[in-house]
Order: structure tokens, then sequence, then C-alpha cells
């Protein structure tokens, strides 16, 4: 479908407004915009959020920054509260007790550790059974809201309050789990992996895609954080770009089970690149520790491999 | 016109959800409350109800899942027992304070560990102070009308609360006894059509639920459902009320048996108020004046009228199904106690722990705990109030 950045900004008012406190520089209200504005205009949605950043940030009594409907219960239950949520709607419409002409759309907002970890078992429940909504991950990569403890979406070596580099253990020593491919595992009609990046036409395209394909959705988005990462707060975009360019946060979706990788570098940059500019990697650029750099770049080499052969066999005639 | 069957406590609970056609169930089977939502999901599969069954894959996910459908604007249900409830516990708190009007079904089962299948009061006691009102019911009849009369207190405007039916399990929930049910129709027109002011799926006035709530504010919030709690005594009155007008079958705050008169009384709960008066029956044709106060509306508690209806007697006996494992005695008892204090009513009390993990509470024993305060009103003398009845002796 046809997009234009500046037409979509000048047309399509900001369903997630200003006001809300999240810090300067990090990457989940930018992604929260963009996949609100991805809604017709005209439709209404109830949005479902996990305990975490995004949630103590943007609804304080009693200021919220949602214009739609909005509903937060607890850590590990943003999949199931809007799978209740979504089945009330089937229910109440099949009934005639809701206006036939309105349509509301179903989108669940988790970090990775409101994700990936405590809230998996509810999000796999709720993509499992089917229902219609987007179930959205903004992941930074480590549990950011109570002070930048480590996830299993943590990458590995990277510096948290939960996996300090020390100086017997350099940091976290597990690779990074890879949820996109668990949704995958589900059978569901559309996931993707995207960033905010460039001109967002690539976060726009899915989430339009995820919030209209009928069924389940799941949205992994890459948010990076400021303080958890450790880079200046107008590094945001320079980040995500690198992010995309090196291969560690590839950009493709699986429609009905076909992967499509969406974002090719031209040139494929080395992982120092993505490492360089964050805090939480520093270690890795100490002298003795070259071994650590190597070991990341093997592993973001053979997970772009595998992402390649995956779409190959999966378009094959 | 009433309907003549034999159900039992769990059919009794699906045909009343039947009846009252929720617009959304979600559950997930545990021992003994399983049999409701498998009758439930026949219900759903055969097109009797209008209902949205959501087969969640936990049981915080089927409070969290509730929770969503009923803030959607939805009447929402569900149903479980012991583990399911703790598994549920940090939702059954969100759910009161965000005031929906949920309505559950509680199977009473001991709450692990060690793992037990069958019937105390430990689950329903864990979530005493959470903000849902808490109705105990003694039959398959009292299950299924306590179920009917569910939805009007909790979304009556003063209340706004979730409600929580309880039964004990196996005993009462699998137990095939005669029951008086009424048609769908009057059902339906007794409960109503539920229309929530706000709701999520109202897109002409979006709203935001479940805020961070900080010190500014929590403490207000918790005094409004506190408050509520309060206004429920009223409106369960009134419920019961225009029940008894509709089906001649009375409910009131707690069943008095046999209690006006009466020298010596239990005070207990569910299904063992049955074994009681027929104890009771026995005594009163050998001379002695027993009787039964047995609590049906536990949350909010009736203290005022408790502690009036226990004040002239010379002896009581409350009977708690769960152990509070806090070195003083149960929590029905401490209900019990605290209540009389603090309306001035001095009566020897005594507390028994009884019938943990399904054992077995005959009426020998309750016969026993009657000799108890017979002796107990003639000297005077409680002695140690925290006992245990049914408990071999010698082993722990």
């Amino acid at each position: 479908m046809a997009y234009d950045l500046k037409d979509v900004v000048a047309n399509k008012p900001s369903r997630f407004t200003e006001g809300h406190r999240m810090c300067a520089g990090c990457g989940a209200p930018v992604v929260a915009r963009m996949i609100m504005r991805a809604l017709k205009e005209e439709d209404h949605a109830v949005v479902a959020n996990a305990t975490g950043c995004m949630e103590v940030s943007t609804f304080i009594y009693p200021y919220t920054a949602w214009t739609d409907s909005f509903i937060h219960t607890a850590f590990e239950c943003a999949g199931a509260t809007c799978a209740g949520a979504e089945a009330a709607y089937k229910s109440m419409k099949k009934q005639g007790k809701l206006p036939e002409n309105k349509t509301t759309k179903f989108i669940a907002f988790g970090g990775d550790g409101g994700t990936y970890d405590i809230g998996l078992q509810s999000l796999s429940g709720a993509m499992e059974r089917g229902h219609d909504m987007v179930y959205v991950c903004y992941d930074n990569g480590a549990y950011m809201n109570t002070g930048i403890q480590r996830s299993s979406a943590t990458p590995r070596f990277a510096d948290t309050t939960t996996s300090p580099a020390g100086t017997v253990i350099p940091g976290k020593m597990q690779v990074r789990k890879d949820l996109a491919k668990i949704m995958v595992g589900h059978h569901i009609p559309y996931v993707a992996q995207t960033l905010a990046m460039t001109n967002f036409k690539d976060l726009y395209e899915k989430s339009e895609k995820a919030i209209y394909t009928e069924g389940p959705a799941f949205l992994n988005v890459m948010a990076p954080c400021p303080r958890g990462w450790g880079y200046p707060t107008e590094d945001l975009m320079k980040i995500n770009k690198l992010a995309a360019d090196t291969c560690y946060w590839p950009l493709y979706e699986v429609v009905d089970g076909k992967y499509k990788i969406t974002y090719k570098p031209a040139k494929k940059l080395p992982i120092e690149e993505f490492l360089r500019p964050q805090k939480r990697f520093k270690h890795m650029f100490k002298p003795g520790n070259e071994w650590m750099i190597e070991e990341f770049q093997k592993e973001v080499d053979a997970r772009w491999q595998e992402l390649l052969d995956l779409e190959e066999i999966t378009n094959r005639e | 016109m009433s309907i003549r069957e034999r159900l039992s406590g769990n059919e009794a609970t699906a045909i009343a959800m039947k009846q009252i056609n929720p617009d959304v169930v979600a559950a997930f089977p545990i021992t003994p409350s399983t049999e409701i939502p498998q009758y439930f999901s026949t219900f759903v599969a055969n097109g009797e109800v209008d209902t949205e069954f959501v087969a969640v894959e936990s049981e915080h996910s089927a409070m969290s899942a509730t929770i969503g459908a009923e803030a959607a604007g939805a009447r929402a249900m569900t149903a479980t027992s012991a583990n399911g409830l703790s598994l549920m516990w940090e939702m059954i708190y969100i759910a009161s304070s965000l005031r929906l009007p949920i309505v559950m079904a509680l199977v009473n089962r001991a709450v692990s560990g060690p793992l037990n299948i069958h019937n105390d009061h430990s689950d329903a006691m864990g979530v005493r102070d959470a903000g849902w009102i808490m109705l105990f019911s003694e039959n398959n009849q009292e299950a299924y009308d306590n179920m009917l009369m569910a939805h009007r207190i909790a979304e009556h405007k003063d209340v706004l609360l979730p409600v929580m039916i309880c039964q004990d399990g196996f005993i009462t929930s699998h137990s095939i006894e005669n029951i008086q049910l009424e048609t769908d129709e009057e059902v339906r027109k007794f409960v109503g059509q539920y229309k929530p002011e706000h709701y999520l799926l109202n897109d002409k006035e979006p709203i935001a639920i479940g805020p961070l709530d900080l010190q500014a504010y929590l403490f207000e919030h918790k005094a409004g459902q506190a408050e509520a709690m309060r206004n429920a005594k009223k409106v369960i009155k009134e419920v019961a009320e225009d029940f008894e007008k509709w089906t001649g079958r009375k409910y009131e705050f707690f069943e008095k048996y046999k209690l006006d008169d009466a020298e010596i009384a239990i005070v207990c709960m569910n299904s063992t108020a049955g074994t009681t008066k027929a104890v009771v029956d026995r005594l009163r044709a050998q001379g002695v004046k027993a009787g039964l106060l047995k609590v049906r509306m536990y949350r909010p508690f009736p203290v005022e009228e408790v502690a009036e209806a226990l004040s002239h007697l010379k002896a009581v006996a409350v009977l708690d199904k769960a152990d509070s494992l806090n070195g003083a005695g149960g929590a029905l008892f401490e209900d019990i106690t605290s209540a009389m204090y603090v309306n001035k009513k001095q009566v020897p009390m005594v507390n028994y722990i009884y019938g943990i993990g399904g054992r077995d509470t005959t009426e020998k024993q309750l016969e026993s705990v009657f000799e108890d305060l017979k002796e107990i009103s003639n000297t005077s003398e409680v002695g140690n109030p925290y006992r245990y009845l049914g408990l071999r002796k010698g082993e722990k």
C-alpha cells in the first residue's frame, strides 16, 4: 500500500499524545506512536499494556497519553487481558450489543520482560487461540523499568545490573531468545520483526498489516533504551539504523509461514559498528576481549544466514 | 413456575450460568470445579448461549481475560478451585480494584501443599481481604440461588465489586441432590441486562483503566472499595428480598437454625451446616438447647448482626475449615470474636479447625463439640480456645 511519511504525519493525528514521561532518546514512544498511526482514522482501538516503562510513563493517574481505550492489569498478562477484551467484542458484536458500523481493533504492548519472559505463556495462549489482535513487543533488551536487569532478550555479553560485566564473568553469558521464531511456530497469519528506521516505512507498513490481518499477529520491534544501552539520546535513530545494517536486528515478515526479508543492507556492516557506541558492550573492546566480538559476530552471521535460508526454503515453488 | 430436578452443585452452577447467558466465560480446568467449564462449553458448542468461551491456558489468564472482557463492557464469568485461585491471586486484587462486577464460582478445595484435591476452605480464606463479595452455599440449591443473585449485587451502582459464590468441593459440587430450578425466561428477567456506565468498547467515550496510582490517589481509591463493600450489605439484603418474592426461598446474611432460644451453638459455613442441623435436631429431641448460625455472607462480614444473634448464648463454637497457621486460630473465629468484642458482647467462645484436606466431619464429631460447649457453659471455663476436630492424636 502507498506510504508517504509526510502524508501520514500531516493527515493522521497522533493517537499517542505528548505529555507522557518516557525518557528522551527512548525508542518505545516513537514505535507506539507510529503503530497507533497505522490504524484507520475511523477505527476505534483497545490498547492493553503490560506493566513496564511504557505503562508507568503513559498512564499516571489521573493523566493518560492514550486517546483510544486503554487497559493495564499486570506485568505478565497483556496477552490474556487483550484477548478477553477481544472476546467481549466478538460476543457483543454478534449479539447486536455494539454499533454495527464501528470497528474496534485490539493491540497489546509489552516490553521484552513482559513478553519474552514473564508474559510468554499469556502471549502464547492468546496467539494459539486465534484472537483477532496484534501483540507488539517493544524489545529494549532488558528489564529497564526496574533498572536494567537481564532478560532472555538481552544480547550475549551485555552488561546489565543482574549480569554485570565482572572480573570473572564478562556480562550476560547466554545468547538471546529468538521470540519472533517462537511466534512463527504458532502458525499465526502474521509475524514481523521491525524497528523505527529512516522514514518509518517498514514499521508503518508492518503495523498496518498486523492490525488489519484477520486473526492473531505479532510484531517484534527493537526499541533502544539510552539508559540501559548507554548511548547519547540524540543517537536513537543512528543506533536503530546500525542494528539493521549490521543484521543484528533483521527486518523481516512471515506471512502464512513464508519468510520475506524486508531489508537487506547493501553493505552488511561489521557488528563492532553497532556495539561500539553502546556502554553496555564497552568491556568487549578491552584488549584481550577480541574473542567476544568474534563470537558475537559469529552469532549474528549464523542467524542472518538462517534467515536467508528460511526465506529461500519457504518461498520455493 | 419452578422446575424440580436432581443435580450436582457443579451442574446447578453451570445451569445458572447458562440461564444468565454471560457474554464471555474464560476458565481453566481444575478439580473439583472442572465440570463447570465442561458443562458450559457444551452449552456453547450446542448454541444454547450467546457466550464466547475462552479456553485459556491457565487460571492467571482466566482471571486476566475475564477482567479484559468485563472492562470491555461484557458480563464475564469464570470458575475455579484451590491452586487455580492461588494462581489468580494477583488478578483477584486487580479485578476488585478496577471495580469490575465479575462473578466467579469457587468450588472450595484445599490449597497445596502437599497436593490434595478435596474440600476445605483454605482457598477462599486466602482471598478474604481481596475486595470480593463472598457468599457461601450449604448445598446445590444455595449454590444455584446465590449465583442467580450475584450479578444484581455485583453490578449495582453502589457496589461494583466482583462476587465469589462458594460451595464445598465434592461434598456439594459432585453430590446429586434435589433442586428447584427457575425457568430461563424468569432468570433472565430477574438478572436483567448489564449496562455498564463506562467501558472500553464504547468508542464514543474512550477510557483508560488500570493506571499507575501513586501516593496522592491510591489511598482514596482503596477507601472507595471499602465503601462499596459496606454498601454491598444493603444491596445483598434487597436482592435477597426480591429473590424471595420471586421464588419463595429466603436468604439472609446468615441462617439462624434453632438459634433464638438456644443456649449453645455452632457457627460454620457451607455443607457442614447441613450435618450440624441434623445434630441440632437430635440434641433438641433430647432437650438440649442447641443451635446453629450458618454464615452465608462472609464478605462483607455482618459484624453487628452476628454479634447480636450470638449475644444470648452461654457458649459458642466457631468451626474453621482452614487453619490460619498464625498460632491463634482460624479466620472465621477471628471475625466472630472481633465482632463480639467490638459490640461489647461477652460469650465464651472456642474455635475448632476441622475437615482439613477433605477429612470427613461426622455427626459424632459435631456432637462432641456440643458436649464441650455444655461443659464450657456450665463452668464458663474455655481453656485452650484453639482446638482441632477430627485430628488423629499423636500424628503431625
